[in-house]
């Protein structure tokens, strides 16, 4: 097989895994009300999905509004500018970097986590016992976690860009002397509530969470039994969320402009 | 005595729960039954037996419905199962409990609620309902003690217990089981097997094993069925089938390396392979 082949064929099995992906999302919205009954299984995976990747957010938002304040303030202070250094801060932040950030980071994180708890479930037959149970693994398994990934996501990107702020304040106020209040006051007059902190940290978190969510479930439950197989599923959940995730943040980003 | 050879109606037909009529099933172009015919005689033990890869596992799954046959009919207690809905099959399901060669538990839950997993889905019982449920399904299998334990801190003939007492919380009518013995030592092989006659003998449950440890099998089964090249190649009781004079069953029971199944994969010549055949 020469190079061009195998090139062409992993484009074509990329492009099918997308569209596999998008054919199981109508699997996973009519399996949703019936998922409604494991509201404390939808909790639970709120609570390992979100919670538990606290600590990496918020640790990853600090030192991401740490460094853009580092840079900002050398970058604006030619210009002059070093007052807007929380301005841009906010903006950067608001509108890509704390979604963005926070979903790959949640790839890597809650993501291939997902994908090898479900492919581990799928390999040692526990999906098959559920379905021998009579209880659809779908509902109980897969849809609870694509739940709560949606929920959490949006909160992690408010964690995220919290903390992001905070540590642009810290650099550009407490160790570089910009002045608190023209920190705040240029920040708070030039952010809009709507256009950047809604748009941008909700939509594009909620957008998201809902892309890496359904990859990761997709790979686990669609994996092949073996432990091979869950090694690839959860390579695969961490490469196609981040080009997802790019991808469509340029596209989101294209129509919020 | 052995009922027959490869002969359909050679099959112990009456009161039978499960009915197999020319099931055929192919995989990537193998055939793995070719128009198989078969019957499960209610309230007894059928042992499904046969050489590895010959689809006994795959005649499990079809029976409840988790793999659907290329074509023929299978027919559980009167109900068609490839005609039966997504729902028609879970209500079947909750008939019939199954048992999986590594036991399936699941590694979330303790010994307890895996056991009480079936009960919380499928009912609205109170709490103390369904603890005394569980207790009694796991006093019947010797765990009580161990509700608490997690799965992984159970042994393989443990797991394979509490599987059991899982599959048997709704007193179902039939009992799937996929190579029960399978890396059980000799105690843990006889509680196995103690279990599976006092739950067929004191529920009437009809059991069906898929096995290969003949001595096991002798032991407890009423019926053994085997299986190759896609058909019931012989069928008969346990003590006997083994006598049958057949090919198969001399091969199969004698654990002869070469008989009706090859001891090579099917392969083109060697030599030419080789390329001894152009040298010469």
């Amino acid at each position: 097989m020469n190079a061009r082949v195998k090139r062409r064929n992993l484009v074509v099995e990329g492009l099918a895994q997308i569209g596999d992906a998008g054919l199981f999302l109508p699997t996973l919205l009519a399996a949703m009300p019936r998922s409604l009954r494991y509201f404390r299984e939808i909790v639970r995976q709120i609570w390992f999905t979100g919670a538990m990747s606290l600590i990496i957010i918020m640790t990853c938002g600090l030192f991401v509004g740490m460094v853009l304040a580092l840079q900002l303030y050398h970058v604006l202070e030619i210009f002059g500018g070093t007052a807007s250094t929380g301005t841009v801060v906010a903006l950067s932040v608001y509108r890509e970097l704390g979604p963005v950030v926070t979903a790959l980071l949640f790839a890597g994180r809650a993501g291939t986590s997902i994908t090898a708890e479900i492919g581990l479930m799928r390999a040692t037959d526990q999906l098959s016992a559920m379905e021998m149970m009579a209880v659809d693994p779908v509902a109980y398994v897969v849809t609870p976690r694509f739940i709560a990934g949606i929920i959490a996501m949006p909160l992690l990107c408010c964690v995220f860009s919290a903390m992001a702020i905070f540590g642009g304040h810290l650099v550009g106020v407490t160790w570089l002397g910009i002045d608190n209040g023209t920190f705040w006051s240029n920040m708070t007059s030039n952010v809009e509530v709507w256009k950047d902190v809604i748009d941008g940290v909700i939509w594009k978190g909620l957008a998201f969470g809902t892309v890496v969510t359904l990859i990761s479930v997709h790979q686990g439950y669609t994996t092949p039994p073996t432990s091979e197989g869950v090694a690839y599923a959860t390579t695969r959940t961490v490469v196609a969320s981040s080009i997802a995730i790019l991808a469509l943040d340029f596209v989101l980003t294209a129509f919020m402009m | 005595m052995t009922d027959a050879i490869a002969s359909p109606d050679s099959a112990p037909t009456g009161d039978a729960l499960v009915r197999v009529r020319g099931l055929t099933t192919r995989f990537s172009g193998r055939t793995v039954f070719d128009g198989l015919d078969l019957d499960i005689p209610r309230g007894k033990i059928t042992a499904i037996m046969g050489p590895s890869g010959t689809g006994k596992t795959t005649l499990l799954k079809h029976i409840t419905g988790q793999t659907p046959a290329d074509a023929g009919e299978l027919l559980v207690d009167g109900e068609d199962v490839a005609k039966l809905s997504r729902e028609g099959l879970f209500k079947l399901r909750e008939r019939v409990g199954y048992l999986f060669q590594n036991s399936a538990l699941l590694t979330d839950f303790d010994v307890f609620e895996n056991v009480a997993f079936p009960l919380r889905q499928h009912t609205r019982l109170p709490e103390e309902l369904i603890r005394d449920i569980v207790l009694n399904k796991l006093q019947a299998v010797g765990l009580r003690g161990a509700s608490r334990l997690m799965p992984s801190e159970l042994s393989g003939g443990m797991a394979r217990r509490v599987a059991l007492a899982r599959a048997i919380v709704f007193d179902p009518m039939l009992i799937l089981y996929d190579e029960p013995f399978v890396g059980l030592d000799p105690i843990a092989l006889n509680q196995v097997l103690k279990l599976i006659r006092t739950l067929n003998e004191t529920l009437g449950i009809t059991s069906v094993l898929v096995a290969h440890e003949l001595a096991a099998i002798q032991q407890i089964a009423d019926r053994v069925v085997l299986i190759a090249n896609g058909k019931v190649v012989a069928s008969g009781d346990p003590k006997e089938i083994a006598n049958d004079g057949s090919p198969w069953t001399r091969q199969f029971f004698g654990g002869e390396p070469d008989g009706p199944v090859p001891f090579h994969y099917p392969a083109g010549d060697y030599a030419a392979e080789l390329g001894l055949g152009e040298t010469a």
